[in-house]
């Protein structure tokens, strides 16, 4: 039984819903809405909390979105609320610079996830180096994890971990991955990284699989989790964090936070702030079983509704296409060029 | 017919690619391929491909540089060598087209530029960076109708295109392009966004143009102007094709003007989804070009710049 085995192993939290949830409110969340929510999770011993754009340090674009502030701001209004929780951010280089992340340590940032393609870890070395400089708590955080073997992630971390990361995290981001997946990927890290360097896992439950894929990092050798109160986040959204709170409760498994405090979080403050319910629908669905990008979500149903193409099919030739994080400009370009072979659209004369 | 001798700096994916573009021409001529490692692979193929090589630098080049009449450098190097390597050659007289993301002299975009750079004679003009070549034109082609306050451009690159150089210095690439945007491209404001893709077969290099027009946009003129930019980058880069777009559309920000590009390279050192690297290493021999026909014809005498 699983709940022995793990008994009294320490995790640490990591709450996105500031940041992945950005993604599910189409980047609009007030600075008064980010400080509550901030304020309610600090209150519930949420150790770190993820605050910035949903695409992190740059990600102001029309690419992206633009959010109603800059991410000075809303780090700024958050850290200086904070009683023990620490600000954290997203750099995403090739999209965010290391003049914005230092920027955001000046705003009190203390821990970065530099993020990069599961392949593509040795685009961070600078980004990384910078922020152990600046003295901030770093993750090396490797996306769209499902598109890389075990043995590749591994070889990927121990870049990571080379470059400064005290932390690899292996990140779910199209909610893929079943838990032999993630469990594979972990030990495979664990087997080569340094004792003290620790592993995470980011989740999206767009398969339903946020808290067990969580579980099964923990078992094989995981100590942070990302996870958002109410799954407030990209696709089906993440690991809900209050449901893996209880988990690990009654698995015996120390986070330290107050589990009642985040269940009132989530009912209270995160479920009225959304705009759709974040679940597992048609659509998040297909992310997770065509291992497509969680944030491809919204702007699918949006070139759906403009184009006439289904935002299934969209979505799974995205799937078939390799399209990965970063590249939601060719959603439009693919629902342009299906609806021009459907008869939908006329071709521009050339 | 007379050439003019040139010599390669940097012997990794965009300096070979040079070699053939450069041996193609009927102005330029490739004489000696600069590297620092006596094993690398790069300087053996251009070896085989009948160049001079040293391996020591560009202080490996500077004593050859009169006897072997190199009038044209090209450096392929990084950002952060490159001021040093162009001190030293300009003060030799040689031209400097620089593929770096260093930009101490004009940012160069052939179709929207070069005549202007070739009749001030410059000693140094940049390149700017691959998805600067592949996106600057198109901004152009919009803000040459109508005013653009922000543009932004994302280029999607297949992962075996990059080189280390680039990859290790993403931050350059970004700040370099963004600000092309706004000196070349005519946007008040400029974001550059770069997204490395590993799919296996490699993806083709794809780039999305996007302008904020302050007014309401002329589609048509947009459209005619758009099309007939493409055919003038087409000239160097035939692979240079419209997927979708314009497409124009009302956002929250403003105006929205869209355009999807992709770029077929040659196939000359990397295979053809590399059409970053023929963008760029195309565009600087189109540079190059435009002032060896110039020197040629006596209208431009180089000349070193000690005196200066």
């Amino acid at each position: 039984m699983s709940a022995s085995s793990l008994k009294g192993r320490k995790v640490i939290l990591h709450d996105m819903c500031l940041r992945d949830g950005m993604h599910a409110k189409r980047e609009q969340i007030s600075v008064d809405q980010m400080v509550k929510v901030a304020t309610a999770l600090d209150g519930a011993g949420v150790p770190y909390l993820q605050v910035t754009h949903g695409a992190g340090m740059g990600g102001n674009s029309l690419q992206h979105g633009f959010a109603p502030h800059t991410n000075e701001e809303y780090i700024s209004a958050v850290a200086s609320k904070m009683k023990q929780a620490k600000v954290s951010v997203l750099l995403i280089p090739g999209l965010g610079t290391m003049r914005e992340l230092q920027s955001a340590y000046d705003c009190g940032a203390r821990s970065v996830h530099v993020a990069t393609h599961c392949t593509e870890a040795d685009t961070s070395p600078q980004h990384i180096a910078f922020a152990r400089k600046l003295g901030m708590d770093t993750t090396g955080f490797l996306m769209m994890a499902h598109l890389n073997d075990p043995a590749g992630i591994a070889q990927q971390g121990k870049l990571m971990e080379g470059y400064g990361a005290n932390t690899v995290y292996v990140t779910d981001s199209a909610g893929y991955m079943l838990p032999e997946d993630v469990k594979a990927r972990v030990q495979a890290l664990r087997d080569v990284l340094k004792p003290e360097t620790e592993i995470g896992f980011h989740g999206h439950h767009n398969l339903g699989m946020g808290i067990a894929n969580s579980i099964a990092a923990i078992e094989a050798g995981a100590s942070r989790i990302d996870g958002s109160v109410a799954g407030l986040g990209a696709g089906a959204g993440n690991t809900p964090l209050e449901v893996f709170a209880a988990v690990c409760e009654r698995m015996g498994i120390d986070t330290g936070v107050d589990l009642f405090k985040l269940m009132d979080a989530a009912e209270d403050i995160i479920v009225p702030m959304m705009d759709h319910i974040v679940r597992v629908d048609r659509e998040s669905l297909t992310l997770g079983f065509a291992g497509v990008y969680s944030t491809f979500l919204l702007h699918s149903k949006r070139a759906a509704e403009r184009f006439g193409v289904p935002a299934r099919d969209i979505l799974v030739e995205l799937g078939r296409k390799k399209m990965i994080g970063g590249q939601e400009d060719m959603i439009m370009d693919t629902a342009m060029t299906m609806a021009k072979e459907r008869g939908l659209l006329k071709e521009v004369a050339a | 017919m007379k050439k003019i001798r040139c010599a390669l700096i940097g012997s990794g994916n965009i300096g070979t690619d040079l070699i053939y573009k450069i041996q193609r021409s009927p102005v330029l001529e490739p004489v000696w391929m600069v590297g620092i490692d006596p094993e690398s692979e790069g300087l053996a193929r251009a070896r085989s491909m009948g160049l001079k090589t040293t391996a020591e630098g560009v202080d490996g080049l500077l004593p050859h540089v009169l006897e072997d009449n190199i009038q044209i450098a090209f450096d392929a190097t990084s950002a952060y060598v490159h001021a040093e390597n162009s001190r030293k050659l300009n003060e030799l007289g040689v031209l400097m087209i620089d593929l770096t993301p260093a930009a101490i002299g004009p940012l160069c975009v052939p179709p929207v530029n070069l005549r202007e750079h070739a009749d001030k004679l410059e000693m140094n003009v940049n390149m700017i960076s691959c998805a600067g070549q592949a996106t600057i034109p198109i901004v152009n082609a919009v803000s040459r109708i109508q005013s653009v306050g922000y543009a932004e451009i994302v280029a999607s690159l297949a992962s075996k295109s990059v080189g280390p150089g680039t990859r290790a210095n993403l931050d350059e690439f970004t700040y370099t392009t963004s600000n092309a945007i706004e000196v070349v491209g005519g946007a008040r404001k400029g974001k550059a966004l770069a997204i490395i893709n590993p799919a296996e077969p490699p993806l083709i290099m794809r780039n999305t143009i996007y302008c904020l027009t302050d007014e309401v946009p002329d589609e048509a003129r947009i459209t005619a102007s758009v099309l007939e930019m493409i055919k003038e980058v087409q000239k160097y880069v035939p692979g240079y094709r419209l997927v979708n777009g314009p497409v124009f559309d009302e956002t929250p920000k403003g105006h929205r003007v869209s355009v999807f590009m992709e770029v077929a390279g040659l196939g000359d050192y990397l295979p053809k989804y590399a059409g970053n690297l023929d963008i760029m290493t195309a565009a600087a021999t189109r540079t190059a070009e435009m002032f060896a026909e110039e020197i040629l014809a006596g209208k431009i005498k180089l000349q070193s710049m000690e005196v200066a």
